[in-house]
């Protein structure tokens, strides 16, 4: 390796090493996500679905398939890549991390690239498996693997920093519970936000889920409760948000480097 | 050139806790350089420095001239660090865990190496069992193979025996030794005095965050390194007898012992013709017993020496 290149060995075994513990935990990795999934396909969209009208001339189980695929996107994204640095900082074998040869963007590829690679795949089981519920068309495929990986990306960094920032086990939770859950509730994924009334559809629009579901829908059914371009924006603008935070993390040592 | 050298390396927390003042230091290739001091001397704080875990507050450290900040890759390239605590996933197997340390350090893949490395370290058989499996011992021997998965020039081993076991004490130190022949720089901290002595080519004693000197350990034990012989009496003595005016004695316990005490690397310690001396007195001992002098009692001698 020279003195100024680009640590390709390091970055790829926290990749492998990071994957590899997907597949040590496929159960919990794969099968809890598909689970909660197929439950919310009867319940929203058997049980309830079936007495709702279309929405925007499309089926309800079917319209609530993108916004499905976001949550669990979501909720893993962050809780893939908050974990993945937490528990080394939990255990301490993060030393190891921070007296390689590996600069911090190195590190913050292998370990947001890794959750991200397993939410992508994972979204992609819920997209499988949304299949033999109702009929999917996708309009725009090329976007809506774009949206994936982008929204993928976006949160996996936004998991990492919360992975950094947590001192504890409950601190680790927090972020989620409190404040992804129910962003991701009312950002549109089980309902169009025009069914909202007033001011709560003017609320929502500060609601960044709200984007992303939109923009993700958009690429199924060409129907989007905001623009395209906006969600583009917007997710591009939060992946900054995010890289110029842990730019000044690394900066700082924040709860890393004493 | 020097393969560490350390220029007013410093660093107080945020805390306001000064762990190390300003400190110059440097380290030769090839030596084995022993940082001796007690607990929360400021010994981690030095080898986390240089190591890349704690950022330096002041001063400059560069490894093989290659400053620590600014040409990271170069200097961490080299160096391979066993922390004093046990710091494992320990749901990896024993291969993958080492073979990640050699990946992160840009190593390609030498599973030859590998598999020398883990025989040498008594850890083959155990190389497809997951770290949880391990006992203690097996899991500190995993960290020093991780340590050493990528080859490196300097290897700093942090309290390397705290809590060893006789085996693993053993199977360290003949590494220790087949690393220095071959070239390996070797920075050890310990608060055991046998340990620094045993090992080490040069000592730096550190206390209270300040390195207060480097000598080479035999001028050390030389100037420091005092024993004592103490004999138990059958029946106390008054004074010490004219006779043995020769010896530096001293009555203890109410006259009920005998102390004498000795440069322990002089090469003759007078300790036989004493003894002869006392059996011709006709003092006889009931018990013998010889200690050496502790890491307390050499900082109580270095802060008198520098007051």
């Amino acid at each position: 390796m020279s003195a100024r290149g680009f640590n390709a060995v390091g970055v790829w075994s926290i990749y492998r090493t990071e994957m590899a513990r997907m597949v040590r935990t496929v159960w919990q990795s794969i099968a809890t996500p598909v689970i909660t999934t197929a439950l919310y396909f009867i319940v929203f969209g058997g049980a309830i679905g079936s007495r709702m009208q279309h929405v925007g001339g499309v089926g309800y189980g079917a319209f609530i398939v993108p916004g499905l695929v976001m949550l669990s996107l979501l909720t893993q994204s962050i809780s893939n890549a908050s974990i993945a640095i937490y528990f080394p900082k939990f255990t301490r074998t993060v030393f190891e991390i921070l007296s390689a040869p590996i600069s911090p963007g190195e590190a913050v590829l292998a370990y947001v690239g890794a959750a991200a690679t397993k939410s992508i795949i994972l979204a992609l089981i819920i997209l499988v498996t949304a299949t033999f519920f109702v009929h999917l068309e996708i309009q725009h495929p090329l976007w809506m693997i774009a949206f994936l990986v982008l929204t993928a990306v976006a949160f996996a960094l936004f998991g990492f920093i919360i992975g950094i920032w947590a001192e504890n086990f409950e601190q680790l939770a927090i972020v989620p519970s409190l404040v992804i859950t129910p962003l991701t509730f009312l950002g549109g994924a089980f309902y169009s936000i025009d069914m909202l009334p007033q001011p709560w559809r003017t609320v929502s629009l500060f609601n960044p889920v709200v984007y992303l579901v939109s923009g993700f829908r958009w690429s199924f059914y060409g129907l989007g409760d905001v623009g395209v371009e906006k969600s583009l924006i917007f997710t591009i603008l939060f992946i900054g948000l995010c890289l110029g935070l842990l730019v000044w993390i690394f900066r700082t040592g924040y709860r890393l480097k004493p | 050139m020097p393969i560490i050298s350390l220029k007013g390396l410093a660093k107080t927390y945020r805390t306001g806790h000064v762990a190390l003042q300003p400190t110059d230091l440097d380290i030769e290739k090839g030596e084995i350089f022993a940082l001796l001091g007690p607990n929360g001397a400021g010994k981690t704080t030095l080898i986390s420095i240089v190591c890349g875990t704690v950022t330096a507050s002041g001063g400059e450290a560069l490894v093989d001239g290659h400053d620590i900040r600014r040409d990271y890759r170069a200097a961490r390239s080299m160096i391979g660090l066993v922390p004093q605590e046990i710091s494992l996933d320990i749901f990896m197997t024993v291969w993958n865990s080492v073979r990640l340390s050699r990946g992160l350090f840009g190593r390609a893949a030498d599973p030859a190496y590998l598999e020398q490395l883990l025989r040498d370290l008594s850890l083959w058989d155990k190389r497809d069992a997951k770290v949880i499996e391990l006992s203690g011992g097996m899991k500190r021997r995993v960290m020093i193979a991780k340590a050493l998965s990528h080859e490196p020039d300097i290897l700093f081993l942090d309290e390397p025996t705290a809590g060893v076991d006789v085996s693993l004490r053993r199977d360290m130190w003949a590494l220790v030794r087949k690393l220095r022949d071959k070239g390996t720089t070797i920075i050890l901290t310990t608060h055991y005095i046998e340990e620094a002595e045993e090992m080490a080519d040069r000592v730096g004693v550190i206390d209270k965050g300040r390195l207060m000197l480097v000598e080479r350990t035999e001028d050390l034990m030389h100037k420091l390194g005092k024993r004592q012989l103490t004999l138990s009496l059958p029946s106390p003595l008054e004074a010490v007898p004219a006779a043995l005016a020769d010896w530096p004695l001293e009555l203890a316990d109410g006259g009920n012992r005998l102390v004498y005490s000795f440069d322990s690397h002089a090469e003759d310690n007078g300790m036989p013709a004493l003894l002869k001396r006392l059996d011709e007195l006709g003092i006889g001992f009931s018990d013998l017993d010889t200690s050496r002098s502790s890491l307390e009692d050499i900082f109580v001698g270095l802060v008198e020496q520098q007051a």
